[in-house]
């Protein structure tokens, strides 16, 4: 019989799926630090990512909360800065450090095998950091540098400034450090926030990978006779300040041949029981390659090399973002054209045909996104920083399965106004 | 140790199946061994801008990506000078969508005028949003053009010229598909919860009937051995003045590429190589500097890039680069050195196996260096890399006669 290639194969619909999120472990260190594991994976790999509550929302001043949390690797009452990176290094490990608006992680990747050599230098840090002078000066000097190249980027302006009208200068969201800021910071300052926020700090663990048999004795001896969770840190309230003005556009370099567009609206956070079914609907609108931003403005009109609208991932309070760079002479019809397919939702019914396609690629994709011990770690990292658990999970699978053309467009109608959006191009 | 079958059809298509049962996943990778090196000089970037006319759809399947996405899955693909490779992730209970949608863009595409005109633009957009509406962006262009004078590895895979993207026919479309798309010139590497006779069985039914076409012979420029330092000055609208170096090296198989590759390592892998300590903390002469290699197939570069801390001047910069180097190719370097970078290789391997999609990238890369097995000796081929290796590597590579260097000038 001949091959029809016309006819697609026979698939299972993801929707027939049953997608499971695979148990942690768990268990507590004797100064109370919880520690959350998931062991699996063929390579002799593992990660161990230590978050603090010593994100932005906690400083007085800008850009001290990132400056520890990037130092306290460059310094400690025993070793230099090189010797820090090389007791890692030499082993093959990586460590990294981010700072977020809540909280800050020290994430090390090694192997397996030298799980116990690298263990406890990471103890070092967290306790016996010392911030040396130089280490701060070569710092400004660099990220000042840095910066001033940063500010030539349309789009890192961009992401700045639709941040700041969102949630006010003053909001973790919204702030952002410019070259005085970098110069303001002092070591004492970065003592201070180090003492009470990471050596006296509030941590979580996270673990995934094959373990060493001795794991949890390697843990609870360099990590869980440390001071940690000796402070009670509250909860500090920043007030949202957005801007009265909706609607912006920046020069930032009058030669520039492209616009970093940016179109944002406030959004609930993941607690409310519109975030799940608007990210079906966001899909649909402009959340992966066969969105209808992309099929329209890239895919038909060659406008962008890519265009994407996501929600931001905060604990407090999200955004709904559009983001893309066009030609600067289409620039204007890019953005007639977002607010056409805003429209578009708002008016019509999505078939059932698209929806069903969007609900497949949703479920598929995150059938991938569990595959492999570090990424269910990551997913359950998610849920308890947000206060969620299986249940959310769950929860959101349903909701994908299970929602209709009708929901979808009332939340257009809701949330896809135009009125409710910032919009700012900086070419 | 990655685990893997391999099998030929009889219309020259490679096959290789690697099984992971511990994930519901499967990849399909298909490599196509054409990458922008093989482009006419007139025409470059020709074989970027095919690749996204690869989704325009194929002669029986109107859309690439809908099915694919229907059926759970997605996709990507990237352009290097030396290949293209398209690759989707899907559940592996699915793993035929993907057979049929990559075997039917094989076949033939559809050659839509719109999908052409359409993607000419969009390839335009990220040529302007890569390297020209950002700082530097033009810098790896004219490295290139200065460091190679005959082998295409002069033009980036972007292409030498916006004009040349904007001139492309459907004519070329047409002659490079049939000429570079074909059975018999590409590797199919599927990875995941699968089995080597139900990838045998599909890959008969979807590819085996697709006819093979005339062996491609590669025959390129090849280039001459430099005699002579170059230079180039830029001045640009750039906050601070960048000095990048390049010097040429042996190519992929070469038998000191390992060597070389921790060379680099040793000398700007990262915050204990020796520009990072030297110069970007101790002399404080740069704020970033880096050095890495292209690991390009045909002989490739070793680059040293860096921007330099404002009021020093670009000569004490280069010197202060060449002494490091000097040091390298005049002294010894202690054992532990090169352990540190060995056990750093080590770990980089294994983390990027750990998911089916690096696996398979890497089956099909190292099936088109000559053999998949290649992926399993690599550790070993590291951990034989010596000290005396590196610093002979070192004296061949970092001579004089045999390095371009560009200053890149701030204007203001």
């Amino acid at each position: 019989m001949a091959l029809d290639r016309q006819m697609a194969p026979v698939i299972k619909d993801a929707i027939d799926f049953d997608i499971k999120l695979k148990p942690y472990q768990h268990f507590v260190l004797d100064n109370q630090v919880e520690v959350y594991t998931y062991e699996g994976g063929a390579e002799p790999v593992m990660l161990m990512d230590m978050v603090f509550f010593a994100g932005n929302s906690y400083e007085d001043k800008n850009w001290v909360a990132a400056a520890t949390n990037f130092l306290l690797k460059n310094g400690t009452t025993k070793k230099n800065a090189f010797e820090i990176n090389e007791a890692f290094e030499f082993y093959g490990a990586h460590l990294s450090r981010n700072c977020y608006n809540e909280t800050a992680t020290i994430a090390l990747h090694c192997l397996t095998k030298y799980f116990k050599e690298v263990i406890p230098v990471v103890s070092e840090l967290i306790s016996e950091a010392n911030f040396p002078e130089k280490e701060l000066q070569i710092y400004q000097q660099n990220l000042i540098q840095r910066l001033s190249l940063n500010l030539k980027k349309s789009d890192f302006i961009a992401n700045r400034f639709i941040d700041e009208y969102l949630f006010g200068i003053n909001h973790p969201y919204g702030k952002y450090a410019m070259q005085e800021d970098y110069k303001n910071v002092t070591l004492a300052d970065l003592s201070a926030f180090y003492d009470t926020y990471y050596k006296h700090g509030k941590c979580i663990i996270f673990m995934a990978g094959k373990f060493p048999s001795d794991m949890q004795e390697l843990l609870n001896k360099h990590i869980g006779q440390l001071p940690l969770n000796k402070k009670v840190i509250t909860n500090v309230i920043h007030p949202i300040v957005s801007a009265a003005q909706k609607q912006y556009s920046v020069v930032n370099d009058a030669s520039s041949v492209q616009g970093s567009i940016r179109i944002a609206r406030h959004f609930p956070n993941r607690h409310h029981p519109d975030f799940a079914p608007t990210q079906v609907l966001n899909n649909i609108f402009g959340g992966f390659f066969g969105s209808r931003l992309m099929r329209n403005i890239r895919e038909d009109k060659g406008y962008t090399y890519g265009i994407h609208s996501y929600l931001q991932n905060h604990v407090q309070q999200c955004a709904w973002m559009i983001s893309t760079d066009a030609g600067k002479d289409v620039c204007k019809p890019t953005m007639e054209e977002v607010y056409k397919e805003m429209k578009i939702l708002r008016e019509e019914l999505v078939s059932e045909d698209e929806l069903k396609l969007v609900k497949n690629y949703m479920l598929g994709g995150l059938l991938g996104d569990l595959d492999g011990p570090f990424q269910i770690i990551a997913r359950w990292k998610t849920y308890i920083l947000n206060d969620l658990n299986d249940a959310y999970f769950y929860n959101t699978i349903d909701v994908v399965k299970s929602i209709q053309p009708e929901q979808l467009k009332t939340l257009a109608e809701q949330y896809l106004k135009p009125e409710d959006f910032y919009e700012l191009v900086v070419y | 140790m990655i685990q893997f079958d391999k099998f030929e059809l009889d219309n020259g298509l490679k096959v290789i199946v690697h099984q992971d049962t511990s994930t519901p996943m499967a990849v399909v990778n298909v490599l196509y061994n054409v990458g922008a090196k093989d482009e006419d000089p007139h025409k470059t970037g020709f074989a970027h801008l095919f690749e996204h006319l690869m989704f325009g759809g194929s002669i029986n399947i109107p859309i690439y990506d809908e099915p694919l996405q229907r059926a759970g899955g997605e996709n990507n693909a990237y352009t290097t000078n030396d290949l293209t490779n398209y690759y989707c992730q899907i559940p592996a209970e699915n793993i035929e969508t993907a057979f049929w949608l990559e075997s039917d863009r094989m076949l033939s595409l559809a050659f839509s005028e719109k999908s052409l005109e359409v993607q000419r633009k969009v390839v335009c957009e990220e040529f302007k949003e890569h390297y020209i509406n950002k700082p530097y962006g033009d810098a790896w262009h004219k490295m290139r053009t200065l460091a190679y004078t005959n082998h295409p590895y002069r033009w980036m895979t972007i292409g030498a010229s916006l004009e040349h993207v904007e001139q492309a026919k459907m004519q070329d479309v047409k002659d490079f598909f049939f000429k570079f798309y074909r059975p018999n010139n590409a590797i199919l590497v599927v990875t995941g919860n699968v089995t080597t006779e139900q990838v045998k069985q599909l890959a008969e039914k979807w590819f085996g009937p697709i006819a093979s076409g005339d062996a491609y012979e590669r025959n390129l420029p090849m280039e001459p051995v430099q005699q002579k330092s170059r230079f180039q000055d830029v001045r640009a609208d750039v906050p601070l003045d960048m000095l990048m170096m390049t010097w040429h090296m042996g190519g992929r198989l070469d038998e000191n590429y390992h060597a070389t590759d921790l060379m680099t390592d040793v000398i700007g892998g990262g915050a204990t190589s020796r520009l990072y300590e030297q110069l970007i903390k101790v002399k404080q002469i740069f704020s970033s500097i880096d050095c890495y290699h292209f690991g390009t197939i045909d002989p490739g570069l070793v680059v040293i890039e860096g921007k330099l801390v404002k009021g020093i001047t670009m000569s004490v910069a280069e010197k202060a680069v060449l002494d490091e180097i000097e040091l390298i190719k005049n002294t010894m370097m202690p054992t532990h050195e090169v352990q540190k970078v060995i056990n750093k290789t080590e770990s980089l391997i294994c983390f990027e196996d750990m998911s089916i999609m690096n696996r398979a990238h890497s089956l099909a890369y190292y099936e088109l260096l000559g053999d998949a097995n290649l992926m399993n000796q690599e550790l070993v081929k590291y951990q034989k890399v010596t000290p005396e290796l590196i610093q002979q590597t070192a004296q061949q590579i970092f001579q004089d006669t045999n390095r371009n260097t560009l200053y890149y000038y701030s204007k203001s």
